[in-house]
């Protein structure tokens, strides 16, 4: 029995599909973004128009869109990735051509009705196409220095592209997913140990040449790096967003200063506070009670897409599943990390509850993906 | 596609075994961020709060109202006005000359100050309030916040300022108040953060300066929450602070309006005192000036122009000014050599006009001479030979005690600024600031008042009650504070010889009311307020000895400056003294002629509370009088209409 054959046989179909959801995992997906809903509320001063209401509007939109990309079988999606990662391609050469510019960024298209944001499709897309990669290539080969190139091409076209708008931290998550897929689908560990030798032997050069003769890199592109590494060495530039974002959260304490009564925030000291920084209001509001829960949340969120991968016989599926798990993950461990100080300001939003459309959608199709393929999984 | 099985199983143990490794490290970040949090907003959480408020909490600091300050009948002397004024908000504006140009329509704006807030309208943060214009009325006022939906941004505000309704009366007494000026910050050490705050003011000059501590009060604080910009969010508590001590002065307001209005035109200056409490009732310097120009800030040319008043306005001279005392010296020379039984009563000298001392011939006034005097006469009539004697045989010693003893050269610790010292001249004062010794010609001179001595007309005013009533009364400026009554100035016994004083209080009445008396012209006829007085005429130059051979140079000839200076002290009445007065005219020539009749008015005036009846003047000054009366009821502020005047 061939595999298709096998799968169209044993898979749910019509309405019965909605039976074997992941329902735990929409109820987890809808209460983040309900504790979002209640932070853009809160952050706009008490008032629901400002944010929290288009962002009910486009979660509801996102839910449907999941929903949708859910009912749909997961070959179709299979066989669209290729096309999927060329398009997202093609966009982000649109958006580097006729894209429009915002704070110093070249990152949207406008398409009338909306502004789409290629970066965020091409998350989704580059793990579709190398969740199909490896789905097509036999195991013995997943190791052969040809077959590993290829997805590194795959992976290294689209964080140049993005790199360039530029968008440091999308590349970053980026080539980070694409890794983490490769590793998963089984590519030897000397790769990822080489490269990862080789990135510190670079870094460590690119530092020890510095107030040499054979300096890497201009003194100011190192005054960059010491400003981006350490922002509390310029405590008026950039240091001062960090610092404030600091004292939010350290200021929250056990059980925070109570919603809508986070002083950081309300009088605008905290920059982007709807967007970047909104974890640092909800631990300033509702302090390390608050903060760990909504972590708690997104690592339930994490169990369910894990333990679906691993459960589920189709390699197509699994290795999609931990690309869309890995790519959330990073989300949000990086967000919190920037706004916690642990790492540099790269401009990451926290998943699900920043404000925002495209990151939004985005998420709610991989998600769609994630139950299409918990639906139409081998039984 | 077809595949394998084995392939299948193994690809699927493969993922599980590295999805396991990936969940594993995602579940060792996840720890590390938690303990982040962890370390961060518990074992953290205080420092960050501290921080966080230190972010948000601003502390403001609300000034505190002035004290006033009311005559002795508790009628306003300086009191705070609301004074309005109109700030513009540039974000709130929008487009500012659009705004500023209607607002012109409705307010007259002064160019200089509009130049200056449209600079600071660009310069300073949007929000900042920039004061478009000062001091303006309240019908502007009332024009603006009807016309309010049309001015955005724009927003009349109300302050206190510091007003003087007597204006030129109690210029010298009460000084002014003005914007704190780096030379004020300068000379304060450790000065309060209140003095720092834009608009606010304290005493420049006189008591508003001298008694700043009282009436300044304490600032209170306000803390309220600022956002990231700075814009002051809400008020989060108060703490009021106090206001300044109300201060009441001894000045009575009536009194030193008439003072005020009756030297004008002169260079001049007239102190009255209480007998009894040492209370200064009227103490006034002409010309004078507004106090209240200086509160909004004295124009460069009014500056100019009172600087370069020849009659010189701005120096106190009542307490600051010190001149030769002349003949009103006489009194402690003559009371220094009874005291000291250098001369008896009866004793009579030989005045012929002159003396001869160690060489030198000093003239009495009278060239002709006065004949035989004895004390009573000599006073009366102001025989200088008399004095020159008497100087010999008392010493310098004992007149300068005596002068100490009734108040001259000394300092009286009155809140005015600059009260003057004055001097009562001894061998070691000489010796150590002239670096000559005293010659016998310097005892000669100081008896008649002049040569080294120095007094004020404050120190005469003391010197006149103490002789008045044997006590050693001591001026008193400061009636109550706050309602709680000040010690008085009532003084202890002298502990003079009571006859000898006696006599010198019959010789000072026989000055007023004798026909031979130097001021008989000046007396009051009315018998219950009969007063004692002596004239005094000072020089201010030195005769040469030309003008001895030939004879000295009539007063009026000499130009204004070089003119004698004219001075009169009484007290009245005689039986009960009640009033002291002190009266001097600058270059007004004769004391009897300039400075006398000057002094009888306020003496009057005192006595009677009110313009004094007619009657009390000898019947051939009653037509002057009368017509002077009237000029000077127009002349004066008259309280109680049109503004409120009493507290």
């Amino acid at each position: 029995m061939s595999y298709l054959e096998h799968t169209v046989k044993t898979t749910p179909n019509g309405v019965r599909k909605i039976l074997f959801l992941n329902w735990p995992l929409i109820v987890l997906l809808v209460a983040v973004a309900c504790i979002g809903f209640l932070m853009l509320y809160s952050v706009a001063g008490g008032n629901l128009s400002t944010w929290a209401e288009p962002q009910m509007k486009r979660f509801a939109l996102g839910l449907g869109v999941m929903l949708f990309v859910a009912m749909v079988p997961i070959w179709f999606w299979r066989n669209v990735s290729l096309l999927g990662y060329l398009i997202s391609l093609a966009l982000l050469v649109a958006v580097a051509l006729i894209g429009i510019e915002g704070k110093g960024a070249q990152r949207w298209l406008d398409i009338g009705f909306m502004r789409l944001q290629p970066s965020e499709l091409v998350k989704i897309t580059l793990v579709m196409i190398l969740a199909a990669y490896y789905d097509w290539l036999p195991l013995s080969r997943v190791s052969r220095p040809v077959w590993v190139v290829i997805p590194v091409a795959i992976i290294l076209v689209p964080v140049a592209m993005v790199l360039r708008q530029p968008d440091l931290g999308t590349s970053i998550l980026l080539l980070a997913a694409g890794g983490v897929m490769m590793f998963v689908a089984g590519v030897h560990w000397a790769y990822f140990v080489s490269v990862i030798l080789a990135l510190s032997a670079l870094i460590f050069a690119v530092f020890e040449s510095r107030g040499t003769d054979w300096q890497l890199l201009e003194n100011y592109q190192y005054r960059r790096i010491d400003t981006f590494l350490d922002p509390e060495i310029d405590p008026l530039g950039a240091g001062y967003h960090i610092t404030q974002s600091k004292i939010a959260l350290g200021s929250g304490g056990w059980t925070g200063r109570g919603f809508m009564q986070g002083t950081q925030s309300r009088l605008n000291f905290l920059p982007e506070k709807h967007t970047d920084f909104i974890f640092v209001t909800l631990a300033e509001e509702f302090g390390f009670i608050g903060a760990i829960s909504i972590l708690g949340l997104y690592a339930l969120i994490l169990v369910f897409c894990i333990s679906a991968a691993l459960a589920n016989r189709d390699r197509y599926s699994s290795l999609l599943i931990l690309g869309v798990a890995m790519t959330f993950f990073l989300f949000f461990a990086v967000n919190m990390a920037m706004v916690m100080g642990l790492m540099p300001v790269v401009g990451v939003p926290l998943p699900l509850v920043s404000y925002g459309g495209s990151a939004m959608l985005v998420l709610m199709v991989a998600f769609g993906l994630v139950q299409s393929a918990h639906i139409h999984k081998p039984r | 596609m077809r595949r394998p099985p084995r392939d299948n199983a193994a690809s699927q143990r493969r993922v599980t075994r590295r999805g396991l490794v990936i969940g594993g490290l995602q579940v060792g970040i996840m720890g590390a961020l938690a303990l982040r949090m962890r370390h961060m907003q518990l074992d953290q959480a205080d420092q960050f709060r501290l921080l966080a408020d230190e972010n948000r909490i601003n502390i403001q600091l609300i000034p505190p109202t002035r004290g006033r300050i009311f005559d002795r009948e508790g009628r306003v002397v300086a009191e705070n006005v609301p004074s309005y004024r109109i700030t513009m908000v540039r974000e709130q504006a929008g487009d500012v000359d659009d705004i500023i140009s209607r607002l012109a329509r409705l307010v007259e704006l002064d160019a200089g100050e509009l130049e200056k807030a449209r600079r600071e309208l660009q310069e300073l943060r949007g929000d900042t309030p920039v004061t478009v214009a000062d001091r303006v009325t309240w019908d502007a006022i009332s024009r603006v916040a009807a016309n309010a939906p049309a001015l955005p941004g724009v927003h009349p505000e109300v302050g206190l300022s510091r007003r003087y309704p007597l204006h030129e009366d109690y210029a010298h007494v009460v000084g002014y108040v003005g914007p704190v000026s780096d030379r004020d910050l300068e000379r304060i050490d450790a000065p309060e953060q209140l003095l720092r705050l834009p608009r606010f003011q304290i005493g420049k000059i006189g008591l508003e300066a001298r008694r700043e501590n009282l009436l300044r009060g304490s600032a209170g604080t306000r803390r309220v929450e600022v956002n990231a910009a700075g814009r002051v969010m809400r008020e989060l508590n108060r703490q009021e602070g106090e206001p300044g001590a109300d201060l009441q002065i001894t000045l009575d307001n009536e009194l030193q309006s008439y003072v005020n209005a009756r030297l004008a035109g002169e260079s001049a200056a007239v102190v009255v005192l209480d007998c009894d409490s040492g209370d200064v009732l009227a103490c006034a310097s002409s010309p004078s000036y507004d106090p209240n120009l200086f509160v909004r800030g004295i124009s460069v040319a009014d500056y100019r122009a009172l600087l370069d008043n020849p009659y010189r306005p701005l120096p106190n001279k009542a307490v600051q000014g010190i001149y030769p005392p002349g003949s009103t010296f006489k009194m402690v020379t003559a009371l220094a050599a009874l005291e000291a039984g250098a001369v008896t009563l009866d004793e009579t000298v030989y005045c012929p006009g002159h003396m001869e001392i160690s060489g030198r011939r000093f003239h009495c006034w009278k060239r002709a001479g006065h004949g035989n005097m004895n004390l009573h006469l000599s006073l009366r009539e102001s025989c200088d030979v008399y004095y020159y004697d008497l100087a010999m045989r008392t010493g310098i010693e004992n007149i300068s005690a005596m002068a100490k003893r009734l108040g001259l050269g000394v300092q009286f610790d009155l809140p005015m600024t600059s009260v003057a010292q004055g001097l009562a001249p001894t061998r070691d004062w000489k010796l150590a600031n002239r670096g000559e010794p005293w010659v016998i010609g310097d005892s000669a001179n100081t008896a008649i008042g002049q040569g080294f001595v120095l007094a004020s007309p404050l120190q005469l005013a003391v010197m006149t009650a103490r002789l008045a009533t044997s006590r050693s009364v001591t001026p008193r400026l400061i009636k109550s504070v706050n309602g709680v009554e000040q010690p008085t100035g009532h003084g202890e016994d002298l502990g003079l010889n009571e006859n000898l004083l006696r006599e010198i209080r019959r010789a000072m009445f026989a000055v007023s009311n004798s026909n031979r008396g130097t001021a008989y012209r000046s007396r009051i006829v009315e018998d219950a307020f009969r007063m004692a007085g002596k004239t005094g005429t000072s020089q201010v130059r030195n005769i040469s000895s030309g003008e001895r051979a030939t004879g000295v140079v009539r007063n009026e000839a000499l130009p204004r400056e070089q003119r004698d200076h004219a001075l009169f002290v009484d007290f009245a009445p005689f039986d009960a003294p009640k009033y002291a007065v002190a009266v001097v005219v600058e270059h007004g020539g004769g004391g009897s002629t300039a400075a006398a009749p000057i002094a009888r008015d306020v003496t009057l005036q005192a006595l009677y509370g009110e313009d004094p009846p007619l009657a009390a003047y000898p019947s051939v000054d009653r037509p002057r009088i009368k017509t002077q009366q009237e000029q000077l009821r127009k002349a004066r502020p008259r309280p109680g209409r049109g503004e409120s005047d009493r507290a």
